[in-house]
């Protein structure tokens, strides 16, 4: 081995050892630089006999060209090294929270509201709206409940004067909508609704929902139909059971309240379906004809039916909630909890 | 309505348990409520006589009795004040089993021995409470076993009648309703006429025989006041939630719960001259049974004698014609008084009575004399008498009349959506006792007499599919023509606003409509507002015309739980009255206080303030694309801060408030502040500005910060203004990006550092074109609002 290899070997191993860009800059200048032990051989090459100079000459070329390859990736690795150990010093604490506005939310009612209009709109219902502050005539006489009805019993009516008050159903739109629209008729009517009644388990004031569909041929099936596919839709319960039992609402003939299975205890019973197994969850029938006639649509022309869900009681099937008075306390803890 | 399952399978008894009764009941539209026990369970008790009454040597409250059990003799001690020698009660035998798990047993009571124990009726779960030890009729066999002797092997059915089913508020309409379901023939306990013994009669008088075509009466003289209420029917008031009073009027109580048919009966002694059926006279008074005295309006039926009121027809009778101990003539009343005339009157007096709860809803007005013979034939068999002829005064022109109802079997399969077969459905009506004439599926009918809710073909039809059974119709979708909905891509629903708000940290409440007047007359007392006359409290008397009452009232409940960071909105109606109509609007409102976000790691926390609400506030209307036209203008408001409050415009209308509480209000209602609040008129967020193209420009935009010293006053929307009116389209953009105060601008002058965005649509705008724009922004502001370059 030449002395030119043993001090390439030199070098090389030198530039492996290196892990600072200082001392590689040093190296650089050891062996390249003016006065580098390369360009000293080189410039050395003169005392050599004429015949021998290309031939060394090619060597300490060859191996000064190796050292500079060399080098050169040495460089960059070491480049590469420096720039990773600073990145690691840059390291943040990823289980921060992050920054911004923390989110708010809807009420409960208008979930659950928003859930009970979006399945029915999708059958072709549209929603209307009605006055809070109705009248008489529509919230009772229109439906068939003339004074002293006792009917009237079931509706503890807030009283503005003698004829006006406070809706104690949504009903009163069904009337509104059948006097400015004329059949065929598919609504679905959200709302505030209220009673003069406050216990464990009333509020003055709740909301209902209530839905009419007047066509030719609309049928009572076809009101199990809609409301045993709209139950199993809301719960999201494919074999949910519901039952129809014959009731009484003056405004509707034939008329129904329907149970479901209980969704706390399918049916085992429970407290909240009293040990029953079933749920009361709505009111529903055959529009009356006289609520028809009154409103000018012909009865043996058109029929339909309607039908009257309460919000609270199903939010509160749905999302387990044991309290009706809770809806309207408002405390944000409740509140969240929806979110 | 309560009913006893053990009377009512006297009158019908078809082969199912109770559990299946009462699921028929239910699914026929008879909703049961609840089945229980006519007692609790117990064994070992026994008709005891009672032979012996001494006073316990070392209590004085306590008595040590001897009691016969029809085996021996046993000593007892009880501490029931009523026990006395000859007196028969229920005896529990040692080791007998009492209902709640108790068993009793020998024991030493005071020093004296005790081997059994008198029940009372509450021990036995026959009463929610007692008054000293049941007392059993002295016929009753000693030794007997109490639950046979009172026939206890009973469970009480609890109905929850709709209105509409008044025929089913006696034992004779739910045996009927039994048997229509079960397809079984009812029959009726004869009633036996009872031959008149005595020729008295009592006239009766109709001056109003509209509301009362039928008034039956009868004199019974000579009955026996001493008389005691068998046990039999005593049981049978009791099942039915009925208290025994005396022999007559448990006989009249135990009538109506048998047939439905309310009855009264009067002192003979205590009647003048006749019996006669008119209209109150106004402001007539009457003490009622009970002592109580009314003042009766003119719309009130009364029974009145020649002298006085004597009841209010079908409600309730008075105290100064009522039967008492010393009663020996009575003179019975059946009537049948038209529901219109009964209607509302009791509630109106405050009163819920058994007999106005059936007048109101229909008597069958067939049921008068079978009333009167069954009271008489009760009365004769329990406290004796003679009875004089049944009295009847009729006004046939008057009477209820059934009315002829078509009933088609086209129309039934119609409306419920099945082919029932006409011998089918003619079934159905044979087993309601409903006539009917006619046949191939067309058909006259005549409802029962009984049936007052029966009088077009859809009532028809609904018997029919619940006899049919409501589960067997089958569950069908409507077949009705497809069609869209329109959606107008313009017209906001309010409701998608609420998503913008819930995702910028706000939480919708809903709060009642009806409000405290007093607080709502702090927020907002420049809106007229209705009370309701029926309010549940004070508190919740008035209709909000604004959510800030509720939206206050929600906060402060959740400041006081602790809550730093609230931010809540509200969307509804408020109501405000108008001269003539209460104006029903919609509102979009909110309030916020405590900080502005939660505590974060790498923030300093602040409390919220004007301008973040400001900002919700403008992303709302961002959303419609109204923000160009909208504006905040300094104004004053009865319950915001004088210098921190604006009222805010669209197109020029006023449209909604937004500022911060009065610190006055906000620290006389004990909250922290500072409250912002906002509210928003619906209307104002309902139509959006259409989506337009405007074609982006190809020329690059140059940007110019100018700042400017104005007065203190100017505001913002001042500068942007006068900026906004120079008639040069390459002003794109301007807007306000610093503003400070200092001793270096002077006193009441500020600095305001203004960003100006300038561009071409055909043209790369040159330094000397934006110069001149500047210039001419910087004359104008001069000229208009006395501004001056900042140097």
């Amino acid at each position: 081995m030449s002395d030119i290899d043993e001090l390439l070997d030199e070098a090389l191993h030198a530039l492996e050892v290196c892990d600072d860009m200082d001392v590689l800059e040093g190296l650089r200048i050891h062996y390249l630089g003016k006065r580098g032990v390369f360009t000293e051989r080189l410039r050395s090459l003169g005392r050599l006999p004429a015949a021998e100079r290309p031939k060394a000459g090619q060597v300490i070329n060859e191996a000064k060209r190796i050292f500079q390859q060399k080098l050169e990736r040495r460089q960059l690795v070491l480049k590469k090294l420096i720039a990773e150990a600073r990145l690691v010093t840059e390291k943040i604490d990823v289980t921060l929270p992050g920054r911004g506005l923390s989110r708010g939310g809807l009420h409960p009612v208008t979930i659950t509201t928003r859930r009970i209009v979006r399945l029915f709109e999708c059958m072709g219902f549209h929603v209307e709206e009605g006055p809070e502050i109705e009248d008489d005539f529509h919230n009772f006489e229109a439906l068939n409940i003339p004074l002293h009805h006792p009917a009237r019993a079931m509706h503890d009516t807030f009283y503005f004067d003698s004829h006006r008050l406070l809706r104690t159903h949504t009903s009163p739109v069904q009337v509104r909508t059948m006097e400015s629209s004329s059949p065929p008729l598919r609504i679905i009517v959200p709302g505030r609704v209220y009673r003069c009644d406050s216990d464990l388990t009333h509020t003055p004031m709740f909301h209902q929902v209530e839905g009419l569909l007047i066509d030719k041929a609309v049928s009572f099936a076809n009101l199990k139909g809609t409301l045993v596919e709209f139950m199993r839709h809301f719960f999201e319960k494919a074999d949910l059971q519901l039952r129809f039992r014959p009731s009484y609402f003056p405004f509707t003939e034939p008329s129904a309240e329907v149970d479901i299975r209980c969704v706390m205890c399918e049916g085992e019973g429970c407290r909240v379906c009293s040990h029953s197994g079933w749920l009361e969850v709505l009111g529903c029938g055959m529009v009356h004809p006289d609520v028809l006639r009154r409103v000018n649509i012909d009865p043996e022309e058109w029929q339909g039916y309607a039908f009257g869900l309460g919000v609270e009681r199903l939010a509160m099937l749905r999302y387990g909630i044991n309290d009706l008075r809770l809806f309207f306390e408002n405390d944000l803890r409740f509140l969240c909890q929806f979110n | 309505m309560r009913v006893s399952e053990q009377w009512l399978r006297e009158w019908i008894n078809p082969d199912i348990d109770t559990a299946m009764l009462a699921e028929q009941l239910t699914t026929a539209g008879l909703e049961v409520d609840s089945v229980l026990p006519a007692a609790g369970e117990f064994s070992g008790v026994v008709v005891g006589e009672i032979t012996e009454v001494r006073p316990h040597p070392h209590a004085d409250r306590l008595r040590v009795c001897q009691v016969n059990d029809g085996r021996e003799q046993i000593q007892v001690i009880c501490g029931a004040a009523n026990v006395e020698i000859g007196m028969k009660a229920p005896f529990a035998r040692v080791n007998a089993k009492l209902p709640g798990d108790l068993k009793v047993s020998k024991a030493r009571i005071r020093g004296v021995e005790s081997c059994g124990m008198l029940c009372s009726e509450q021990e036995l779960r026959m009463a929610d409470s007692a008054g000293g030890v049941m007392v059993l009729p002295s016929e009753a066999p000693t030794g007997m076993a109490v639950e046979d002797y009172l026939a206890l092997d009973d469970r009480i059915i609890k109905l929850d009648l709709t209105p509409n089913r008044g025929d089913c508020l006696g034992m004779l309409g739910i045996a009927r309703e039994v048997a229509a379901i079960n397809n079984m023939d009812l029959r009726e306990p004869d009633v036996m006429s009872v031959r008149a013994l005595v020729e008295d009669r009592f006239p009766v008088e109709l001056h109003t025989p509209r509301y009362c075509p039928i008034y039956v009466g009868r004199v019974v003289r000579g009955i026996n006041p001493a008389a005691e209420t068998p046990v039999w029917m005593r049981e049978r008031l009791r099942r039915a939630g009925l208290r025994a009073i005396s022999p007559v009027v448990d006989i009249t109580n135990y009538v109506l719960l048998e047939s439905g048919q309310p009855m009264h009966a009067f002192d003979l002694h205590k009647l003048k001259g006749s019996i006669r059926v008119r209209m109150a006279r106004p402001s007539e008074k009457l003490v009622l049974l009970g002592g109580r005295e009314v003042v009766l309006d003119d719309d009130v039926l009364v029974i009145a004698d020649e002298a006085q009121v004597l009841a209010m027809a079908g409600i309730m009778g008075g105290e100064d014609s009522a039967v008492d101990a010393q009663t020996r003539d009575v003179f019975f009343e059946a009537a049948y008084f038209s529901p219109l005339i009964i209607a509302g009157r009791a509630r109106r007096y405050d009163m819920y009575t058994d007999s106005s709860h059936r007048f109101e809803r229909g008597v069958d007005p067939k049921l008068q004399v079978k009333a009167i013979e069954r009271a008489t034939g009760l009365l004769l068999e329990i406290c004796g008498g003679s009875p004089g002829p049944v009295v009847q005064v009729v006004s046939d022109p008057h009477l209820p009349v059934k009315n002829k109802i078509f009933l088609r079997s086209e129309k039934i399969s119609r409306l419920l959506g099945i082919e029932i077969p006409a011998e089918q459905i003619e079934m159905y009506l044979d087993r309601l006792q409903i006539s009917r004439s006619g046949d191939n599926g067309k058909w006259s009918v005549f409802a029962p007499s009984h049936r007052f809710d029966l009088n077009i073909e859809a009532d028809l039809i609904e018997e029919i599919a619940r006899l049919y059974g409501y589960d067997k119709i089958p569950r069908t979708l409507p077949k009705v023509p497809q069609a869209m909905i329109t959606q107008p891509e313009y017209r906001i629903a309010l409701d998608s606003l609420k998503d913008i708000m819930a995702e910028r940290g706000w939480q919708e409440v809903v709060t009642y409509s009806f409000v405290d007047p007093e607080l709502q007359g702090i927020l907002s007392p420049d809106r007229p507002a209705v009370n309701l006359s029926n309010p549940l409290s004070s508190e919740l008397s008035q209709m909000r015309t604004s959510h800030w009452t509720g939206l206050l009232t929600t906060l402060r409940r959740n400041q006081n739980r602790q809550q730093k960071q609230i931010r809540l909105f509200e969307t509804g109606l408020s109501f405000i009255d108008t001269d003539n109509d209460i104006d029903q609007q919609s509102w979009f409102s909110g309030i916020a206080s405590g900080f502005y976000a939660a505590e974060h790691w790498s923030r300093v926390p602040r409390l919220i303030d004007f301008y973040d609400v400001k900002g919700d506030v403008e992303a709302l209307f961002a959303h419609i694309r109204t923000q160009n036209s909208l504006v905040f203008r300094a104004d004053k408001h009865a319950a915001l801060h004088p210098g921190q409050t604006a009222r805010i415009y669209r197109d020029g209308s006023p449209i909604g408030w937004l500022g911060v509480l009065r610190p006055d209000v906000e620290k006389s209602l004990s909250l922290e502040g500072p409250i912002i609040l906002f509210e928003i008129q619906g209307s104002a967020l309902l139509d959006a500005v259409p989506r337009r193209f405007v074609s982006i420009s190809k020329f690059p935009s140059i940007r110019r910060d100018l700042a400017i010293i104005v007065d203190e006053e100017t505001t913002s929307d001042d500068i942007l203004g006068v900026i906004r009116q120079i008639p040069d389209k390459t002003i794109q953009k301007s807007w306000v990006f610093d503003v400070y105060q200092g001793k270096e601008i002077g006193t009441s002058r500020k600095s305001v550092a203004l960003g100006l965005i300038f561009s071409d649509p055909s043209s790369t705008l040159t330094d000397e074109d934006v110069g001149s724009t500047i210039n001419k922004i910087i004359s104008n502001l001069a000229d208009k609002i006395n501004a001056t370059l900042r140097s």
